[in-house]
């Protein structure tokens, strides 16, 4: 617990000794600010609810998540320093999840820093504010999936950008097996049957219902679920390198 | 303290770890020798318990690191190869973050803190990003990272790559200081730092030992250990070779013993023998022999050895 912890504070440290975790801030605020306010026609809706920020958490992620967890072992394995910390008196798995942890901890800040939207909307009318809370969590679970999705393809080279792409497509897999207008498409050659058990691995599917205000337990198991699997197939690729 | 019975390690096909077993006692500072690729780093990755062996045990202080690892890794200071220290940090960042995953907190964390500082010279440097350090400072603070508990068992690879002269100096002393206390073992390309701060030296080749011992006994293998050079006014060569091999060397004759256990005898004869001709003597030494002939002699068997 204690090396888990120190590790976290170093992570979180380096994001912060560097302008680029300022840069990523600014531009979380500014892409959702747009989003929800522009491109989600806020005021149009005539609604006070935080739908039209929540909907497009998906893609905004699907960029910016992959960017913040990128560097996680990537890094580590170009530089040398992962074999300073693995024969440091830490598991493996205590490293894996103590970085995890750091960065979306990272996320979570960003997360917190939207807290205008929900001020804003309670200014203007008189919002479900469980709803919002609910948005929350699933928003921040889903940053959680694809930040251990890109701690996965950090770990498997050493190229940071190859792990940013890589995340980037596995997400976007993610996103699109359950987005409208691919399954839409999906039902003209699959049976319904096919199309709903794809659909079951999206994570658009999932978020569906925390913006709707309902955690489910399903949505939460499957949210944890692929964190806990990306992060132990984490462990199986650093162990490989370990290996040789 | 540290135990490595046949140990094996395979990439592919390739056997860069070959059967090799050594241990190493409190007090002794081992020297690893030996040409690039011989499997020198893979050896301490696999101590350290970074790299798991294909087959063969090893044991640090009794506790065996596949079995035990993290007891194992509390009882290592490891330097790994070009000492790699997170960029971002400042050293006593780094050095705290190193303590910290050691176990130590509060004044016993400033105290360990302050040892290595003191230890490693870092005291100019301490507020300073690493990536703004030169490399003999970078090379430091990492050595501080792997000092900072206090170690029983000290792995450092290729310790002295990159310092000057000066600090070269600097690290050798230290590893001799330390070595009194712990059970050391650190790998380099410099012959000459076997002399200064090994007990003991193995050379390794392919993947296998091809030779362990004190400084002194792998000189002893060398061809020309127990020789006698001689230069003197009037030196006959004909006269010496009565006594062995003569070698002519600028201004200078050297004279091989036929058998390596009698150099002794043969300085004693060739003694006689000026004092029996009146040779006016310049210089007379009995040679030690050479490590890097020892050293070529035994990684490349084929090129120098006729």
């Amino acid at each position: 617990m204690r090396a888990i912890r120190t590790i976290v504070k170093r992570e979180l440290a380096s994001y912060f000794t560097s302008p680029v975790a300022y840069v990523f801030l600014v531009i979380f605020l500014l892409l959702t600010g747009f989003f929800t306010f522009t491109a989600g026609n806020f005021f149009e809706r005539g609604e006070a609810s935080l739908a039209a920020f929540f909907g497009w958490h998906p893609w905004v992620y699907l960029v910016l998540v992959p960017a913040v967890g990128m560097r996680l072992w990537a890094e580590e394995r170009r530089s040398g320093t992962m074999e300073l910390l693995l024969t440091m008196p830490v598991a493996p798995w205590q490293a894996i999840v103590a970085k995890f942890l750091a960065s979306w901890i990272f996320l979570a800040l960003a997360l917190v820093l939207t807290f205008p939207a929900v001020v804003t909307v309670n200014l203007l009318g008189d919002p479900d504010n469980g709803v919002i809370a609910a948005g929350y969590v699933g928003s921040f679970l889903l940053a959680g999936a694809y930040l251990a999705i890109t701690c996965m393809t950090s770990a498997m080279t050493r190229n940071q950008v190859v792990a940013f792409i890589l995340a980037v497509v596995l997400c976007l897999f993610l996103i699109l097996a359950g987005f409208n207008p691919v399954t839409d498409l999906m039902v003209r050659w699959a049976s319904p049957a096919v199309v709903d058990t794809i659909a079951a691995f999206s994570v658009v599917t999932h978020f569906d219902g925390f913006q709707r205000g309902v955690i489910d337990s399903r949505d939460l198991v499957f949210f944890l679920s692929i964190i806990g699997f990306a992060l132990f197939a984490t462990g199986v690729i650093i162990r490989g390198h370990r290996a040789g | 303290m540290i135990k490595i019975e046949n140990l094996v390690k395979t990439f592919g096909t390739k056997r860069a770890v070959d059967d090799v077993s050594f241990s190493v006692e409190r007090g002794e500072v081992l020297g690893f020798l030996g040409p690039n690729g011989a499997g020198k780093s893979t050896t301490m990755r696999m101590i350290t318990g970074f790299m798991p062996p294909s087959s063969g045990r090893i044991s640090v202080g009794g506790h065996d690191v596949a079995e035990e690892p993290l007891k194992a890794k509390r009882l290592i200071g490891y330097l790994p190869e070009n000492a790699a220290s997170y960029p971002d940090m400042t050293v006593q960042g780094f050095l705290n973050f190193a303590a910290e995953l050691r176990g130590l907190s509060g004044a016993a964390r400033r105290k360990a803190v302050a040892r290595v500082v003191d230890l490693c010279f870092l005291d100019s440097v301490l507020h300073q990003s690493i990536d703004t350090l030169s490399k003999g400072y970078k090379h430091r603070t990492c050595l501080a990272q792997a000092l900072i508990h206090d170690p029983d068992v000290l792995i450092m690879d290729e310790p002295t790559d990159g310092l000057d002269p000066n600090q070269k100096h600097e690290v050798r002393n230290l590893i001799r200081e330390l070595g009194r206390s712990k059970a050391i073992i650190f790998s380099t390309h410099i012959l000459e730092e076997v002399d200064a701060a090994c007990t003991r030296a193995i050379i390794i080749d392919r993947g296998r030992i091809v030779a362990n011992g004190t400084p002194a006994e792998l000189r002893g293998m060398s061809e020309l250990a127990g020789a006698v050079t001689l230069s003197a006014r009037g030196a006959d060569e004909e006269d010496l070779a009565k006594l062995g091999r003569v070698e002519k060397l600028n201004g200078a004759l050297r004279v091989y013993p036929r058998d390596k256990s009698k150099s002794v005898e043969l300085a004693q004869q060739i003694i006689e023998l000026v004092n029996r001709r009146g040779w006016k003597v310049e210089g007379m030494f009995s040679e030690r022999g050479e490590l890097d002939e020892v050293f070529r002699r035994i990684t490349l068997p084929d090129t120098v050895k006729k």
